[in-house]
């Protein structure tokens, strides 16, 4: 077949993605397939169009490519593409849409405030910012809506602290999230479809060095981090985690592959987001869960491919 | 449908195992190196789209290219078998000869055999980071240093003390506090780096004054500086100063100089000037990363000495560089918010910013490149997290039109916002703000 691979782009994860698409490349290169790189950029529709690959397989990162932008392109150019469609990648990456999902689905995620640019512009929304570090208590974590990766999130230690968090947050979108801080252990759950339906893959748990301070961007960089898979966990917690993944799937209505990341305190397990293209880089965290299960990275990209090529168009 | 493979059916503490492939293997001293955020935003900017005020790049369109090609093809009838061949360490003799003349042309007075000839002036930070620091040992640099010169201390482990500057450079008093802070510790700094005249990122340049208190300290305490001089011959007013190696008298200061923004960053040229034993120690290092800068490109700088006049062409290029400084500034006056401050830089390539606490410039870069442009923020210059509001401006690297439309949408993302924090805190918003502390101290549970 003849396959697009989507990667680059103008997103902040740009870096991450070429990473992530040359691997790929690499794996349809040796699968047998005539593999079309493609930087993403002003004139991706005119390629399309040009070179009429028989599917696509996104391996962008962020906004552009993670939020259903390219999605809704491939589906109006009439050309197939891997993972989830449109619908649910908008929901994933706009992390207030997915927290109101998965809150509305019963799926436990930290309590958290959603607010527009124009909320505080026009409609003073600044004075319902005590009430609001009231009910959340202090430390508050400050999110950008629509940011893959760490960039943009703050913490939030005093009331003097929230203002600038949320001009930086603002810097990347223009609606952010207030969210109640959950002092825990960081796991992620990757998820893959099958002939049988989604799997859920073993839970990895991101643990900071204990040399190092931790921060939000450290908390997916190797060398900072360690990954541990699967994580050492009771089989209750595993269990639920994977469920709750599992759940958080069905909720947004993921599809191909996605990575859920959640956090633990206690015995308390809440969901924090999904990634609907979670990194593929040698180094990423689902195909290294899948690798743990016996499903190498060709075989992964063999199997997101055939589901692509399956699906019925929009 | 899960897979059975979990923790839930195993013991737990047995199957967990490291996902990280080659993880346990790398040296514990790259750590400190790995890819961040920042760099990846940086990768951003590299697009077409993007007006870069970001780079530190010499501007090279300047460079006839008949020159270039006329000169390579005199190397290469003059001097093919060697020019393809390896070179001695410390470089050629006719280049360390047109040294000699680069370095008096700031009043420095050196001798060929003074000087080793390296792998541009990054390589002297490497060589002497090589030659003196043991994991763990001192070094004192401007608050804000060279952003590529914090990889080099990284990876060596240094602890690296920064000084604050003013206007007119390192402040030494705050120097000297540091020395006796250290002293009291038990420690004694290896050496000082410092970049003197029209400083990266901070624009600044050492008061003659302070050259002389810093070089007495050193030879007093037997500290060592490095002086890092790229930009002191990019001189856009006024005269030149003494270099800390002239007031020295070759004692204390190793030297580093380039090419890079007289010539060309292309050909990877830059020496050391530095006492006998010091540049023995340089020598043995590069010994070990390159064996020898390219005899290539050093054949083409002796042609380029010998068939050229590099003061002419130096006087071009100050020429550009001055009037692109010009309108950077002017347009910095016309757009920015009056919150903000920065240097005016008698030379080099540099405007560094300051503007309210309750900016991050991190942050604001990902606001700055939706509408294609880009700087570096400030906080790449420290390494003590320190440098949020702070952010580096040059205006060498693209026109005149490019610096003006890049510093106005700079200004007006800064503005946006000031205002915002201003609706959000209903005070003005010149008001002291309060510090945003970015979520790094959480330590491991």
């Amino acid at each position: 077949m003849r396959v697009a691979v989507l990667k680059g782009g103008s997103s902040l994860e740009r870096t991450v993605s070429l990473r992530s698409g040359a691997r790929v490349e690499d794996a349809l290169a040796r699968l047998g397939h005539d593999v079309l790189p493609i930087d993403v950029g002003p004139d991706l529709v005119d390629r399309l169009r040009a070179a009429r690959p028989d599917v696509a397989f996104i391996a962008l990162h962020g906004r552009g490519g993670e939020d259903g932008t390219v999605q809704e392109l491939l589906e109006l150019v009439g050309v197939p593409y891997t993972a989830s469609r449109a619908g649910a990648c908008i929901r994933c990456m706009d992390k207030v849409v997915a927290k109101h999902a998965l809150r509305d689905a019963g799926i436990p995620t930290p309590e958290f405030y959603a607010f527009s640019q124009a909320a505080f512009s026009d409609l003073g929304a600044a004075r319902a910012l005590p009430a609001i570090e009231e009910r959340l208590e202090f430390p508050i974590v400050v999110k950008p809506a629509g940011q893959g990766s760490a960039l943009g999130i703050k913490f939030a230690r005093t009331a003097a602290d929230v203002p600038g968090a949320l001009v930086a947050a603002f810097s990347y979108d223009t609606k952010v999230l207030l969210e109640r801080y959950v002092d825990g252990r960081d796991l992620a759950v990757s998820v893959l479809e099958s002939e049988d339906g989604p799997i859920a893959l073993p839970v990895v748990e991101a643990i900071p060095q204990t040399e190092d301070f931790y921060d939000f961007e450290a908390r997916y960089e190797i060398g900072r981090t360690r990954f541990v898979c699967p994580a050492e966990l009771t089989p209750g917690v595993a269990a639920r985690a994977q469920e709750l993944a599992l759940a958080t799937w069905e909720t947004l209505g993921c599809a191909g592959f996605a990575r859920v990341d959640l956090m633990l305190a206690g015995d308390e397990l809440t969901v924090l987001e999904a990634n609907a293209i979670p990194g593929l880089t040698d180094t990423s965290l689902l195909p290294l869960a899948a690798d743990a299960v016996g499903i190498g990275f060709d075989e992964f990209v063999a199997r997101v491919l055939d589901l692509a090529v399956d699906r019925a168009p929009a | 449908m899960t897979i059975d493979d979990t923790p839930g059916k195993g013991a737990p503490r047995s199957s967990a195992h490291e996902i990280e492939r080659y993880g346990g293997l790398f040296a514990r001293r790259t750590r400190g190196m790995t890819s961040s955020a920042m760099r990846d935003m940086m990768a951003v900017t590299a697009r077409p789209e993007v007006i870069s005020l970001a780079t530190g790049l010499p501007d090279t369109t300047t460079f006839p290219a008949e020159d270039f090609a006329a000169l390579m093809s005199r190397v290469a009838v003059d001097s093919s078998a060697a020019a393809l061949q390896y070179g001695p360490t410390d470089g050629l003799e006719d280049v360390r000869r047109c040294i000699v003349e680069v370095m008096a042309a700031e009043g420095t007075s050196v001798e060929p055999d003074d000087l080793m000839v390296t792998t541009g002036g990054q390589q002297v930070i490497d060589l002497v980071c090589r030659a003196f620091l043991d994991p763990g040992d001192v070094v004192v640099a401007e608050a804000p240093t060279y952003p590529g010169a914090v990889p080099c201390f990284t990876s060596f482990q240094a602890d690296v003390v920064q000084v604050e500057m003013d206007d007119h450079g390192m402040r030494i008093d705050v120097l000297e506090a540091t020395l006796a802070t250290l002293r009291a510790e038990g420690r004694r700094p290896k050496f000082i780096y410092t970049i003197p005249n029209f400083h990266n990122p901070g624009g600044v340049t050492m008061a003659l004054e302070r050259r002389r208190a810093l070089v007495r300290i050193a030879a007093e305490q037997e500290i060592v500086i490095l002086e890092d001089n790229p930009y002191g011959l990019l001189r856009y007013e006024g005269e030149a100063l003494p270099t800390l190696y002239s007031l020295d008298g070759g004692r204390y200061v190793i030297y580093a100089g380039t090419f890079s923004k007289i010539l060309s960053a292309g050909l990877r040229l830059g020496w050391a000037a530095a006492p006998a034993p010091i540049l023995e120690r340089l020598n043995l290092g590069k010994q070990a990363a390159d064996l020898c800068s390219s005899p290539l490109n050093q054949y083409f700088v002796s042609t380029y000495f010998a068939h050229r006049d590099w003061r002419r062409y130096l006087g071009e290029l100050r020429a550009i560089y001055r009037r692109r400084r010009d309108v950077m500034l002017s347009a910095m006056e016309e757009f920015l918010p009056h919150e903000a401050t920065w240097t005016r830089p008698g030379g080099g390539l540099f405007i560094w910013a300051r503007l309210p606490d309750y900016i991050d410039t991190t942050d604001l870069l990902a606001r700055a490149l939706r509408e294609n442009v880009a700087f570096v923020p400030g906080r790449a210059a420290y390494l003590d997290g320190r440098g949020g509001s702070e952010l580096r401006l040059n205006f060498s690297g693209v026109g005149e039109d490019d610096i003006r439309e890049g510093v106005r949408r700079i200004g007006k993302v800064v503005a946006e916002q000031v205002a915002l924090y201003g609706t959000l805190t209903g005070a003005k918003p010149a008001a002291p703000a309060a510090q945003v502390v970015p979520l790094r101290r959480r330590e491991a549970s």
